[in-house]
Formats: C-alpha cells, sequence, structure tokens
C-alpha cells in the first residue's frame, strides 16, 4: 500500500464527563467529513489472508459488511455509494455505528490494530449514517408484492430486520409488538445518552417505508395467538428477546428501592421518567446506588444513575476488572463519569428500614479460584470478610431470560432448557412455517447478532415462500 | 389509538369508560386487566376488565381518581382517544363448578368482581356475592350483581346502605353459620383482601385475591410488579393477578404500593396548577 500508517484514531470529540452526568444527550459527539475521510484513508486495503475469502475486519463482522470497499469510498468522498454498500449487508447502521462492539468484531481483527490502534470503523459507519439521515433516507422502490404475508412477533433488531428484508422481496409484512414503541431493547433498555431514540425511530421510519405494516400494543399469546398469526400469514417469525429479568433471590430482595435492570431502564427510557413530571412515570433514585453486575447493562444502569441525580453510583461485582462483560469503552466512560467499581464483591442480602426500604446491603469478599467451564476463573467467598454498604437505591442487572410469553402459549413450539426456541441454522423452529432469531434463541447477545438472525431468517423465509419444502430432518443448532 | 365510546360516572370519583379494543375484546376472560395510556406522555396504568362485548368490539373498565393519571382519564370524554390499551393481560380466572362460590367485591374492587360473578355463575356455581363500600355513593353494580347472584349482601362503613361494617363482617357470619363455602373470591383494596384471607384461613376456605401491583409493561418483562406468594418471589402481570389468599405476603405488597407516593402527589398538585 502506498497510504503512510497513521498509528491512532483521529479523536472524536466527546461531552465532558463533568457535564454530561447533568444531561441525557449523546456522549460522543460525532466527526466532521474531513476527519472521517482521514480516519477511512487509514485502512491498508487488505487482501483476504491465505485460505480465506475475505480481509481479516470483513471476517470479524458478524453480517461481512464490505469494510475495506466502503472505507475506499469513504476516503474518496462518496458517502452515498460507501453507505449504500453498508446497507447491502446491514438496514440498521446509525444504531450498530454506535452499539456494536467493534473492538471485539471487524476492529478487533483489523491488521492494523495489530501494532496500532485499529481503524475506527465504527465511528464511520456512524458517521455514515448521520450523513444519510440527516440528508433524508431515499425511499427504495417497491417490487411487485409476491401476494404472500409474513407475521413478525417484535420489533426489536432482530424482528426490524427479518420485517425489512422480507419487504424488500415484495412481501407483505406486519410486525407485531407488545409495546407501545417499536425498537425492543434499543427504545426501553439501550439509554438516550448511548443511543438516541430519535435514531432508532428514524431507522423505524426507514423500515415503514419499505411497506411493513407496524400494529403496537398486541402482546402476541395474549391478545392473539401465535397459532392465529400462523393461520392468517403463510410465514412467521419470532423475535420476542431475552426480556425477562433475573433476580439473584436473595433475602430483601423486594424491598422498596430495588429494581430490576429492565425497570429501572424502562422507566428512564421508554417512559422518558428522567423528564417527570413533565412526563407521567416517576422514577425513584436516593443519593447512593448500587447496581449489581457488569455487563453493559449494567454500566447503562450505574451512568443512568448518576444523570438522576445519585451522589455516588457504585458496581458491584463478583469477580474481577478482567472479567467484566461490558464493553471496554462503556467501562471507561463509567469510570470518567465516576461510577465506583466494587469488584470482588457479592451481595449476600438487604436489609431495609420500617417502612420496607431498602438501607444496606450486605455483601462478602471474594477472590477468584480454579477456573469454570467458562474458562473464567471462578470466585470463592474469603468467610468473614463481610460488610455492609449503606444504599438507597439498588439496581439488580445480573442478565435477562428468554421472554417465556411465546413458547408458553404455543403448543409443539419447543425450547431449549434454558427457555430459548429451539431452531436450526436458518432459524426455523420446531413448528413448520414459523422462524425464530435473536435474543429469543441465543439469549442475551448483541443487536449484530440479532439482526443477523432476522437476515438469515429472511432469506430462509423468502426460499419457503418461493416453494422450498420445509426441511423433514429438522436439527436445532442451539438445543 | 382506541375510542372512548361512552363515559359514565358511577360516582363523582369514579367513572366507566366502554372502549373500542376488538382484539382485546375477542380475548377477553373474567379476572384479567389492560394496561393503558392516556396519550404521548402517559404512564401505563393496569385496570381490571369490568366487562367487554365481542359483538360491539368493546371493552369496559372502571377507573378510581386516585393520582393524576387516574384523574386526567376521567377528565377525558365521550369520542376522544386513548393512545394505547393493551391486553387482556394476566391469566384468567380458574372458573370451574366448585359448588358454592362467595364473590366479595370491595370500593371498585366490586366492577372488577362483577365479572367473575358472571363467569362463577354461568359455570353452574351457588353465588354468594357480598360487595361494599365506604359510604352509599361509593356503591356501584348493585343491581348487576344483584341479577346475577343467588344471594346478595351489601355493607357500607358508615352503615348509609345495606349492612353497617365490612364485607369481611358478612362473611365471617356465613362461616359462623355453618354455611358451607367452597371457594372465596376478593377483590378490593390490600387490607379488605388480608381481612378476607385471615377469615377464611382457620375454616381451610380456599381463598383467591386480584392483586394490584404498580406495573409499568405488564407482560413480565420489569418484575415491577413483584410479589411474594408462599415465599416465592412472582409477577402479578403473568403470573397473576390472582392468588392463593393464604400465601400472599400483603403486607409486602401494600409497602410496595407506597413507593411512589411522593411522586403522586407532585404530579397531582402540578395537574391542579394546569398542566402544561
Ligand atoms: C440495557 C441494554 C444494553 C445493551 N447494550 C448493547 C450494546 O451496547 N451493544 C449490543 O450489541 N447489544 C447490547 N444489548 C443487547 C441487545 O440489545 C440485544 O441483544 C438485542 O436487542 C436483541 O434483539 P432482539 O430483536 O432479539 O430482541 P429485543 O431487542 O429484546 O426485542 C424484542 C421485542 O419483542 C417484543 N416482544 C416480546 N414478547 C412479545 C410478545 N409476546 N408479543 C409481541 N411482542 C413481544 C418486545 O417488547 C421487544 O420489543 C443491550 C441490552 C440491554 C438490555
Ligand atoms: S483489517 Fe483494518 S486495515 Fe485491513 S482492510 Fe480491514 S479495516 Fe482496513
Ligand atoms: S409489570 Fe413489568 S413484569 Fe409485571
Amino acid at each position: 500500500m502506498t497510504s503512510r500508517i497513521v498509528p491512532k484514531k483521529y479523536p472524536m470529540p466527546e461531552q465532558d464527563p463533568k457535564e454530561r452526568i447533568r444531561n441525557f444527550r449523546e456522549v460522543p459527539l460525532g466527526q466532521d467529513p474531513e476527519t472521517v475521510k482521514l480516519e477511512a484513508a487509514r485502512c491498508l486495503q487488505c487482501r483476504p489472508p491465505k485460505g480465506k475469502i475475505v480481509p481479516p475486519c470483513v471476517e470479524g463482522c458478524p453480517v461481512g459488511i464490505d469494510i475495506p470497499g466502503f472505507l475506499a469510498l469513504t476516503r474518496e468522498g462518496r458517502f452515498e455509494e460507501a453507505i449504500a454498500l453498508i446497507k447491502e449487508k446491514n438496514a440498521l447502521p446509525a444504531i450498530c455505528g454506535r452499539v456494536c462492539p467493534y473492538e471485539n468484531q471487524c476492529e478487533g481483527a483489523c491488521t492494523l490494530g495489530k501494532k496500532y490502534e485499529p481503524v475506527g470503523i465504527g465511528r464511520v459507519e456512524r458517521f455514515l449514517a448521520d450523513w444519510e439521515r440527516a440528508r433524508g433516507f431515499r425511499v427504495p422502490a417497491r417490487p411487485p408484492p409476491t401476494g404472500k404475508r409474513v407475521a413478525v412477533v417484535g420489533s426489536g433488531p432482530a424482528g426490524l430486520t427479518a420485517a425489512a428484508e422480507l419487504a424488500r422481496r415484495g412481501h407483505a409484512v406486519t410486525i407485531f409488538e407488545a409495546l407501545h414503541a417499536p425498537g425492543g431493547v434499543l427504545v426501553y433498555g439501550i439509554p438516550e445518552f448511548r443511543l438516541p431514540k430519535e435514531i432508532v425511530f428514524a431507522e423505524v421510519e426507514y423500515v415503514k417505508s419499505l411497506g411493513v405494516e407496524l400494529k403496537l400494543d398486541v402482546v402476541v399469546g395474549k391478545t392473539v395467538t401465535l397459532e392465529e398469526l400462523r393461520r392468517e400469514h403463510d410465514a412467521v417469525f419470532i423475535g420476542t428477546g431475552a426480556g425477562l429479568p433475573n433476580f439473584m433471590r436473595i433475602p430483601g430482595e423486594n424491598l422498596n428501592g430495588i429494581y430490576s435492570a429492565n425497570e429501572f431502564l424502562t422507566r428512564s427510557n421508554l417512559m422518558k421518567a428522567y423528564l417527570f413530571p413533565e412526563y407521567d412515570t416517576p422514577t425513584k433514585v436516593g443519593r447512593r446506588v448500587a447496581t449489581i453486575g457488569a455487563g453493559n447493562v449494567a454500566m447503562d444502569c450505574a451512568r443512568t444513575a448518576l444523570r438522576l441525580g445519585a451522589e455516588e453510583s457504585y458496581i458491584v461485582y463478583r469477580r474481577s476488572r478482567a472479567e467484566m462483560p461490558a464493553r471496554k469503552e462503556e467501562i471507561q466512560r463509567a469510570e470518567e463519569e465516576g461510577v465506583k467499581f466494587l469488584l470482588l464483591t457479592l451481595p449476600k442480602r438487604y436489609i431495609g428500614d420500617e417502612r420496607g426500604w431498602v438501607r444496606e446491603v450486605e455483601c462478602v469478599r471474594m477472590e477468584l479460584g480454579e477456573p469454570d467451564e467458562s474458562g473464567r476463573r471462578r470466585p470463592v467467598e474469603i468467610p468473614g470478610s463481610e460488610f455492609r454498604l449503606q444504599v438507597d437505591t439498588v439496581v439488580v442487572a445480573i442478565g435477562q431470560s428468554p421472554n417465556p410469553l411465546v413458547p408458553a402459549t404455543t403448543p409443539g413450539l419447543k425450547t431449549s432448557r434454558w427457555g430459548t426456541i429451539l431452531a436450526d441454522e436458518e432459524g426455523r423452529t420446531s413448528l413448520e412455517g414459523v422462524w425464530a432469531g435473536g435474543d429469543i434463541t441465543t439469549g442475551e447477545a448483541t443487536v449484530i447478532l440479532a439482526m443477523g438472525a432476522g437476515k438469515r431468517a429472511a432469506a430462509s423465509i423468502h426460499e419457503y415462500l418461493s416453494g422450498k419444502p420445509w426441511p423433514s430432518d429438522w436439527k436445532p443448532v442451539n438445543a | 389509538m382506541f375510542k372512548i365510546l361512552s363515559k359514565k360516572f358511577l360516582c363523582p370519583t369514579v367513572a366507566k369508560f366502554e372502549i373500542e379494543a376488538p382484539l382485546i375484546a375477542r380475548k377477553a376472560r373474567a379476572g384479567q386487566f389492560v394496561i393503558l395510556r392516556i396519550d404521548e406522555r402517559g404512564e401505563r396504568i393496569p385496570l381490571t376488565l369490568n366487562d367487554w362485548s365481542e359483538e360491539r368490539g368493546t371493552i369496559t373498565v372502571v377507573a378510581l381518581e386516585a393520582g393524576a393519571t387516574t384523574k386526567r382519564l376521567l377528565s377525558l370524554r365521550e369520542g376522544e382517544y386513548l393512545m394505547d390499551v393493551v391486553g387482556p393481560l394476566g391469566r384468567p380466572a380458574e372458573v370451574e363448578r366448585y359448588g358454592t362460590v362467595v364473590c366479595v367485591g370491595g370500593g371498585v374492587g366490586i366492577a372488577c368482581i362483577y365479572p367473575e360473578v358472571r363467569a362463577f355463575k354461568a359455570a353452574g356455581n351457588y353465588v354468594i356475592s357480598i360487595i361494599g363500600s365506604r359510604t352509599k355513593d361509593l356503591l356501584m353494580f348493585e343491581e348487576e350483581i344483584r341479577g346475577l347472584s343467588d344471594e346478595l349482601y351489601v355493607t357500607t362503613d358508615d352503615g348509609s346502605y345495606g349492612q353497617k361494617g365490612f364485607v369481611s363482617d358478612v362473611l365471617r357470619r356465613l362461616i359462623e353459620e355453618g354455611r358451607k363455602l367452597d371457594l372465596v373470591v376478593a377483590v378490593g383494596p390490600v387490607p379488605m383482601m388480608k381481612v378476607v384471607a385471615e377469615v377464611t384461613r382457620p375454616h381451610g376456605i380456599k381463598t383467591i385475591v386480584s392483586l394490584n401491583p404498580i406495573m409499568v409493561d405488564g407482560t413480565g418483562m420489569c418484575g415491577c410488579c413483584r410479589v411474594e406468594v408462599g415465599g416465592k418471589t412472582r409477577f402479578a402481570c403473568v403470573d397473576g393477578p390472582e392468588f392463593d389468599a393464604h400465601q400472599v405476603d400483603f403486607d409486602l405488597l401494600a409497602a410496595r404500593n407506597r413507593r411512589y407516593l411522593e411522586e403522586e402527589r407532585r404530579a397531582l398538585e402540578r395537574l391542579k396548577e394546569g398542566r402544561a
């Protein structure tokens, strides 16, 4: 390659931590076109390594975006072509450009990253998507209708992607969503300061512009059953996500002031409790807030707590820093904002006052022992190390399980012992004409994996609607 | 958008709404509820179904003015729209032929017990209904319930109508008289349901209550509605709202229902000052 190596990413301006913990606006402020062109020009335009068909970054991307391709176009300022190239593989780039764990995916695999900082692929994607949105989407021409009808259950990234892909192939698609707003975790879970809702709604509008019909306030399994949807449609896709909050089942967990992450985030994001009393839904955040867990969800809660007025916001995690599952970038931002980390610490019980409000959490210190089946060293309690932390609010962010509503009301729809819907590599379930994908088949995962599943299922649905027979030897891949 | 087809005040602080919601009407069963949201800024509140008509494509709910949201709800007029109505949520009442079933309704709980009276009667039970309110003006659905019940007892706390006292007094008397009761179903304020549970417990009479915790989504996603039943945490919106009264931790429920009192007061004050 002719271009000179630039060892570091071009910086992206951010809101100052002291400032941003007092508002819910997005933290990174985006880049200007000239900087983005320079960032794209850092790319070495690698060839596929021996024995591979794509360069490392593309291999690292769960949906296989032509990364060197869109970077080359971006470098030349051909933004419109660059975003079109991304959209061939990814219908929701403004979202992925913000929440994808690129450091484990494309950027983690980038050749440049071996010695220097990888190309800032995520921020280029983000810029291109924002650039396109600011100019207004071009509504693609609609293909002739096939006369086939598909129902999509759930409007998270899996459902939205499946719907868009099917509509683009001329099928009549209706999405059924339980909540009053579309987007799944993107609207109720991920906070405004990380993913502005305006962006999610713009992407939803784009999906609707493809001809997709959106029916809100419909709980499948309650308002209509999956069986009814099957009767009225030629195929059904289930993308109901992993919405069931886990609790630790320790004493005192139902005291007032203890939230699940889902409730805490839903109140703030979906219901806009941070604007109470302007909006009707309240939330209550005391001076000292402890969030249990150290994934992305936990970081979102700890940072939301600061913005809702907490003076001290703690992350309480039973393992050490190295095992924290959250993205590095999010951990770093949380630290910059003043979130304190109580590592190797396990809550044992909550202690409340006479009115039923949580006041203290009793914790025990942990040390790392032998590796467990996940390869991470198992935390073990240090006897006698119990101590109490004063808290006014606790957020339990230790994970979500698959939403059981649809399987529980659909005879014949098989699930694993973790409650995920069983599906084969194309997303086909145990019921003919029914596909599933996203967190409901994998358990809690990522936006891009949910989109990938939606896309694969859509391709499979399209083949089925075009006459391909349902397999007689169905074998789930997630048993 | 969900159209309000009719609205009727049952007393100055309670109104009955018939709402166009054909999908919900098709599926509704006794004991289930809906969650509604008035407008873009509204909160999601659960209301038990009082009635429904598949033919008309409508559902009926009864709302008591308790906070800012219900106050605003009561100010809506016929022909206006609610932003969202979702349901039917929760598990339906387990309606079977038990023999003699006592249906107890207190306050607006009377509106919620009405469909159960109807369902238990239709299932071939001998239905004894006991309804009560603080005072005469707050009593509702008396005629409707009388028409469906084999026996009806009415109480008011202040004695302004029916028998003076509480619904639980009547229940206690029936038991003392040696009536054989096979099932008691009670809906009303937490203290009332707690007392009913205590009245039937020593006699081992199966007793079901419909719990009314604070909710957000109503689909099992948030855990806001958690209650303890038999020492286990359950989500009332999906595991309930009806539970075995003898297993319910009513004190926890009462404490949890006080979580937002302060915010409710603020919201109400703001509403009185005139909402922006
Ligand atoms: C707080 C938080 C932060 C996260 N941060 C990141 C991140 O930074 N990066 C990342 O890649 N991933 C992140 N994730 C994970 C990511 O959001 C999920 O993996 C992804 O959203 C899964 O998509 P999905 O379409 O499968 O399900 P969901 O997004 O969960 O959507 C499911 C939808 O189905 C609806 N639904 C459920 N049941 C029914 C029913 N019976 N009838 C009708 N509708 C129904 C739900 O209301 C919901 O709208 C985060 C998750 C959370 C909770
Ligand atoms: S691996 Fe990095 S340098 Fe190589 S093509 Fe991909 S983005 Fe460019
Ligand atoms: S109201 Fe959210 S889980 Fe019941």
